[in-house]
This record gives structure tokens, C-alpha cells and sequence, in this order.
């Protein structure tokens, strides 16, 4: 037989195994489930609010909120097991519907339901004081998002460990270089053992040889937390890692299904080769 | 409600651990009783963040924790120069002791109003990105104050050690009343100010000049007895009640400095402001707070 053949065949085979694999888990019980979920939110366009601005434009008689339709009726179902990857173009609304499902923003309409303690994104908020150590800025982040202290210093020995970052751990933040920032983030996320970790681009942290621990360690997690969240647009690490997508568009969901088939159809739609992903996937 | 993919019925989940988040802006949140029970549980949050912003302060300052104890003693010293040095009279340890009382009490109020306008807004991208009990941002703030304060009393009590009418009665002790009243209006204060600064960055530029005509209407550098002859004058004795801090900080320094009961009328209207501000500032605070993530 040709070995094209023989090639096509067998990727014909994986997918047809990764769809009974996805009958299966959609059986089972659900992790997150989004019902037509839409999320609007006033924000304005002056850089900073303020008194003077508010005063003229009451007496001119404007508003200055401006509707923003981040995500419009979203539906979807994720079942125990499914590391869920998120791809769509910037501005697509897929870090709202993030925030959205780990309880920072209200949606507008629909119903969301989670089962489980998310990580929150936790990993971004570290940082948000550059005054405060790397171990500081861990430790608060992690008694914000309810855990106990001893939890809390547990896990971050095991975060400096795995970030590797030697002594800077006790630096402030402000003398942080990004990759050591980015590795710190990482590191927090997939540190705090939650049952639903949701990730927001954190993927590109790092060298190369950290992004290869980073991809080990994210594989290790699929087995133990109940269900993942990736959003990225390293779309190679979408395909490696997920076991099922959603592409976003100008905050509608225009396809749930197979990684591959997802993927694909979001490059047809963009218009871009694969190629222009390699770039960034190393 | 309807749903493009109906789900099956069935059992969904193992997990005790449940969330529903629908839609829901403005107004209280729909649960009470959950959300002081996280904010409970998340305290040490508060105080974590509190103890390491003081931490921070003062890393890059040769004088470090020192300033602590160092700004109140100077406070002190700016005001005996202003009163006993440029009036050109000599005004006695007495009403230097009530001075100091009520400066240092009054400028923790002032510390909470300042950091808790700040708190929210300089959450960034904790904010964005964590779900918890906002509150206890300005909460963090509160204690942030508070140990800014504690340094100050041994500072008072040397002063008050040399003045004449020093006595230590019960009613010393029943200032702690009046202090911890101070507290908790000052509390609801913090979240005022911080939900105000996130919609107005003016908030923080204009809160100086508002707390220094706030400073000059209370009874700190007039005690209560003068500052009451002189609305009596007027005609106008009731008009002092409206502000919280006759009422809080005078009731508190005359019984710290002055060991006088404060009469019913100043405990009523300590009482009523206290409650107040409370729920004042956690209504408003409440009720906004799940718009700040879009906000910041």
C-alpha cells in the first residue's frame, strides 16, 4: 500500500478513537457546564475616569460606557476528563469566558456551572504588586483564592522549586526579567492543585528547556484535575494537549469538536497557513 | 432559560463543591450569609496583604520599620511648634496631651480613607483574575492604618505622663470603646472611598484638602468644650452632631485625656455613626463591586 495511504489511514484511525473517547466522556458527569452564556460589560474609553471628564460630559448631556459584547450565547458542555483548548483570533472573548467560568466576571444572561475549586487564573494575578517578593506575591495569591496558610507555604516551596528561580524567589518582583516572571506565573497555576485548572496563554513561558518541563507537567495534570482549560495560540500545543476545542470568533462559538478538526478549520477561516504558528510553538 | 444542546438528565458530578453564576450586576449579592462567611474564612488574606505592604513601605527607605515610630514623634513636633512656638504662647502639657491624642487617632482615620481608596485600584491584576470577597481589600487597608497607629500611643502617653491632669480611671478603659467604634466607621469609610476611587480617579487627588477641612471642623486642635461655646454662640450646638467625629473622636479623647464621661447625646451619636458607615459602605461597596474587574 502507499505509504500516504498508510499514513492517512492511520490518523484516520486516531481520530475515529479520539471521537468513541469523546462519546465516552460525554456520558459521564460534566466538570463545567456554559448555557447560553452572554457577557456584555460597560467599560470606557477614557484612559482615566474622572471627576472634570464626568462633569462636562453630564453637561453635554453624553454617556461615555460604552457596551462591549464580549461573549454572545455560548454553549457548551465539558465532561470530567476533558482537557478543553480555546483558540480564536485576539478580542475573540475567550479570556472573558474564562473569567467568566471561574466567577470574576457575571455573565450577562445564561447559566454557568462549575463543579470543582478552579485555579482562577490564579497565576496571572501574581505580580500585581512589584514592591512584594515572588514568594509574597504567591502566598497571597494563593490565601485570595481560599486556600490555608499551610497549604498555602507548602505549595510555595514546591512553586520556587519548579519555577526555578534560586534566590530571586525573595526579590521583589520588580527586578524580575519576563521569563522569570512568566516562569513564577507557570509555576503558581499548575502548583495550587485545583480540580479545574484553566490556563491563559502561560504556555510561552520561558526557554526552551522550561517549556518542555512546562508541557511534561501539563500532561501530568490532565490525569489528576478533572478537567483543563487552555487558552493559547500556540495552536500546536492546542493539538498536543487537548483532547477537545472550541474556536471563538467576535465572541461567538463557531466550532466544538476535535482539536484537529477545529484547528484546521480556524486556520481555513483566518486564512493563514500553518506555518505561522511554527514561529511561536518552537 | 433554553439551551442550543439540551443535556441529558443525569447525575452530574461527585464533587461537593458546586458553583452557579448567573446573571447578576448591581444590587447586594443574593446570598449574604455566603459571602461574610468567604470573607471570614479569607481574613488571613487581609492581613497578609496588610502585613507585607508595611513590610514593603519602607524596604527602600534608609530608616526602614523605624519610620513607624519616627513620623508620629515628628507629627508632634510640627504642631508644638505650630502651637506653643509661632502663637507665641505657651499652651501647657495638657492641651499638648489632647492635641496628640486626637491627631493620631485623627489621622488614622485619615490613613484608612487614603489606603482604602487606594486598595481597590491597586488590586489590578489580583483582581482581574482571582475571585474573592472584595471587601477585604479595604479591610486590608484598615489594619494597614491600625499598626500605623499602634506605634503612636507610647508616643501619646510619654506626653501625657508629664501633664497635669493625667489620671488613669475606668474611663480610660471606656475609651477603648469610643476607639473600636472609630474602627469600624472608619472601616466603612475605606470601602466609601475605595468603590468611589475606582469610578473617579479624582477621589485620592481630592482627599487631602477634604481631610484637612474635616481636621479643622473636629475637635482636635479645639477640645469639645470650646468647639461646643462656640456653635452655642451661634446658635447652633445640633449642627455639630452632624459630624461623625465630634461625636466619635470627641466622646474619645475626653475620656482618654480628659477622664469626663461623654454625655448620652455624644454616645447616641457615636453609636448612630458607627452603624452608619458600616452599612453604608458595605451596601455600596457590595452592590458595586462585582463591576470592578471591568473597571480597573
Amino acid at each position: 500500500m502507499d505509504p500516504m495511504d498508510e499514513a492517512e489511514l492511520a490518523r484516520q484511525a486516531a481520530r475515529a478513537q479520539r471521537a468513541a473517547a469523546r462519546a465516552e466522556r460525554a456520558a459521564g458527569p460534566v466538570a463545567v457546564r456554559v448555557q447560553n452564556v452572554s457577557i456584555t460589560y460597560r467599560t470606557t474609553f477614557e484612559r482615566v475616569p474622572t471627576f472634570k471628564n464626568a462633569i462636562v460630559r453630564f453637561g453635554r448631556g453624553q454617556k461615555a460606557v460604552k457596551e462591549i459584547e464580549a461573549v454572545k450565547s455560548v454553549t457548551f458542555d465539558v465532561p470530567v476528563g476533558t482537557s478543553l483548548g480555546i483558540i480564536g483570533a485576539n478580542g475573540a472573548g475567550k479570556s472573558t469566558l474564562m473569567r467568566a467560568m471561574a466567577g470574576i466576571l457575571p455573565p450577562t444572561s445564561g447559566r454557568i456551572e462549575v463543579h470543582g475549586r478552579v485555579s482562577t487564573l490564579l497565576a496571572l494575578g501574581v505580580g500585581f504588586n512589584g514592591q512584594l517578593s515572588g514568594r509574597e506575591n504567591v502566598i497571597l495569591g494563593g490565601l485570595a483564592s481560599g486556600l490555608s496558610r499551610r497549604e498555602v507555604e507548602e505549595r510555595a516551596d514546591e512553586v520556587a522549586e519548579f519555577a526555578d528561580i534560586g534566590e530571586f524567589m525573595d526579590a521583589p518582583m520588580r527586578t524580575y526579567s519576563s521569563g522569570m516572571f512568566s516562569r513564577l506565573a507557570f509555576s503558581v497555576a499548575v502548583h495550587m492543585k485545583p480540580d479545574i485548572l484553566m490556563i491563559d496563554e502561560a504556555l510561552s513561558a520561558g526557554d526552551a528547556v522550561f517549556k518542555r518541563k512546562a508541557t511534561a507537567k501539563m500532561s501530568e495534570l490532565m490525569k489528576s484535575s478533572r478537567a483543563m482549560f487552555l487558552v493559547s495560540h500556540a495552536l500546536a500545543s492546542v493539538r498536543e494537549l487537548c483532547n477537545d476545542a472550541i474556536w471563538l470568533h467576535q465572541g461567538k462559538l463557531m466550532m466544538h469538536g476535535d482539536p484537529e478538526d477545529v484547528i484546521s478549520a480556524y486556520n481555513r477561516f483566518m486564512e493563514v497557513g500553518e506555518d505561522a504558528f511554527n514561529l511561536e510553538d518552537l | 432559560m433554553t439551551s442550543s444542546h439540551p443535556a441529558p438528565l443525569r447525575p452530574t458530578g461527585t464533587v461537593a463543591d458546586v458553583h452557579v453564576y448567573e446573571p447578576h450586576r448591581a444590587g447586594l449579592p443574593k446570598k449574604i450569609g455566603p459571602y461574610f462567611r468567604e470573607l471570614w474564612e479569607r481574613r488571613e488574606f487581609a492581613s497578609e496583604l496588610s502585613r507585607s505592604g508595611i513590610r514593603a513601605a519602607n524596604t527602600r527607605t534608609v530608616f526602614g520599620q523605624v519610620w513607624l515610630v519616627l513620623n508620629p514623634l515628628l507629627l508632634a513636633l510640627v504642631y508644638y511648634l505650630l502651637v506653643n512656638v509661632l502663637s507665641g504662647q505657651s499652651q501647657g502639657m495638657d492641651f499638648f496631651a489632647h492635641l496628640t491624642a486626637g491627631l493620631f487617632t485623627f489621622y488614622f482615620i485619615s490613613g484608612c480613607m487614603g489606603t482604602g481608596a487606594a486598595s481597590v485600584v491597586g488590586g489590578g491584576r489580583l483582581l482581574l483574575n482571582t475571585a474573592f470577597p472584595r471587601l477585604l481589600l479595604p479591610l486590608s487597608s484598615v489594619r494597614t492604618a491600625f499598626y500605623r497607629f499602634l506605634p503612636t500611643l507610647p508616643v501619646w502617653l510619654v506626653f501625657y505622663l508629664f501633664a497635669d491632669s493625667r489620671q488613669f480611671t475606668w474611663l480610660t478603659l471606656l475609651s477603648l470603646v469610643f476607639l473600636a467604634m472609630i474602627v469600624v466607621f472608619s472601616a466603612g469609610l475605606a470601602a466609601i472611598f475605595a468603590t468611589l476611587q475606582v469610578y473617579f480617579r479624582d477621589t485620592a487627588a481630592f482627599l487631602p484638602y477634604f481631610i484637612r477641612i474635616w481636621l479643622y471642623l473636629s475637635p482636635v486642635i479645639l477640645t469639645v468644650d470650646r468647639l461646643h461655646a462656640y456653635a452655642a454662640k451661634a446658635g447652633a450646638e445640633h449642627l455639630l452632631y452632624l459630624n461623625p467625629l465630634y461625636s466619635l473622636l470627641g466622646g474619645f479623647t475626653e475620656l482618654l485625656v480628659g477622664s469626663r464621661m461623654p454625655n448620652w447625646h455624644m454616645w447616641v451619636a457615636a453609636v448612630s455613626w458607627t452603624l452608619i458607615a458600616a452599612v453604608a459602605g458595605a451596601w455600596y461597596f457590595m452592590s458595586r463591586e462585582r463591576d470592578f474587574a471591568v473597571r480597573i
